[in-house]
């Protein structure tokens, strides 16, 4: 879970602090809505994991509002990139997020019962985190089109009481 | 009876029927970036609320002590008559930080 939560964090950290060498400093909006809509297709995969694999009703009904929740704000992102006209750029922090991803799907795919159901809740309060830091610190102020702010303003909104749904779940089965 | 004065008594009757019942009155809740506006409303018993969905997320709105539970998909508005009178806080199942209060007069 940290071996993960540094690593996106770094990978958003390359992608900011990286490109002090570049000509521009901040992510563009084809880049942020790329990595906003990867970050989201992530978490659907992880909650429908712990759909196929979950017992726990708290653990599916919080995998239930993850997979709702993302797919919403997905669709909405991808109707307005439509919108702008926009086409989404895959990037550094794009695939670091999807690659770690990956190997989270493996290692979880070993677990099972309550075992599982610890790791996916950790590792989705842990998720979260990084999201939301990223769209706070990273994402969010470079966003140049207002439309895109905005809905990454409500994504962090939507995102943060995931973040704390996951705290409660992980807290209930410690 | 002339049909003038039938149709004057017609009409006093359907007025005198139509006042009978006390209006029930339809109170809009909005559901808007996650928030329910506004946060408190006053009804009474009979009145309809009108949850109106403006976001792009499903929402609910679930009253605390079990009386309702309703589902509201994204951008749809879904109506609830309310049945028994008391303060009823309610909130979002999706989203356990929306939160509200009706409170129902009795009849």
């Amino acid at each position: 879970m940290l071996v993960r939560l540094s690593a996106a964090i770094a990978a958003i950290c390359l992608l900011s602090g990286g490109a002090v060498a570049q000509s521009t400093a901040k992510p563009t909006d084809p880049q942020i809505a790329h990595i906003a809509y990867t970050a989201g297709v992530i978490d659907v995969a992880a909650a429908k994991q712990a759909l196929a694999r979950s017992k726990n009703k708290e653990v599916r009904a919080f995998a239930e509002d993850m997979v709702r929740d993302h797919e919403a704000v997905n669709k909405q992102a991808l109707d307005l990139v439509k919108k702008l006209k926009v086409t989404p750029e895959d990037n550094d922090t794009s695939r670091g997020l999807q690659k770690q991803a990956s190997a989270k799907l493996v290692e979880l795919s070993k677990l099972s019962g309550a075992a599982f159901d610890r790791a996916y809740v950790d590792n989705e309060v842990a998720y979260h985190k990084t999201v939301n830091g990223a769209l706070e610190t990273v994402l969010i102020p470079s966003a140049s089109n207002a439309e895109l702010k905005s809905l990454l303003q409500t994504g962090l909104k939507v995102f943060q009481g995931h973040e704390q749904h996951a705290e409660h779940v992980a807290a209930a089965l410690k | 009876m002339s049909p003038g004065r039938c149709l004057l008594v017609l009409a006093t009757m359907v007025s005198a029927m139509t006042a009978v019942p006390a209006h029930a009155e339809t109170i809009q809740i909005t559901m808007d970036r996650l928030a329910f506006s506004p946060k408190e409303v006053n009804a009474s018993v009979g009145d309809t609320i009108e949850w109106i969905n403006n976001d792009f997320l499903a929402h609910t709105g679930t009253a605390r002590n079990g009386d309702w539970d309703v589902a509201v998909p994204a951008e749809k508005t879904v109506t609830l008559v309310l049945k028994k009178p008391g303060t009823i806080e309610y909130y979002c199942r999706y989203h356990p930080n929306m939160t509200g209060r009706i409170v129902v007069a009795p009849k």
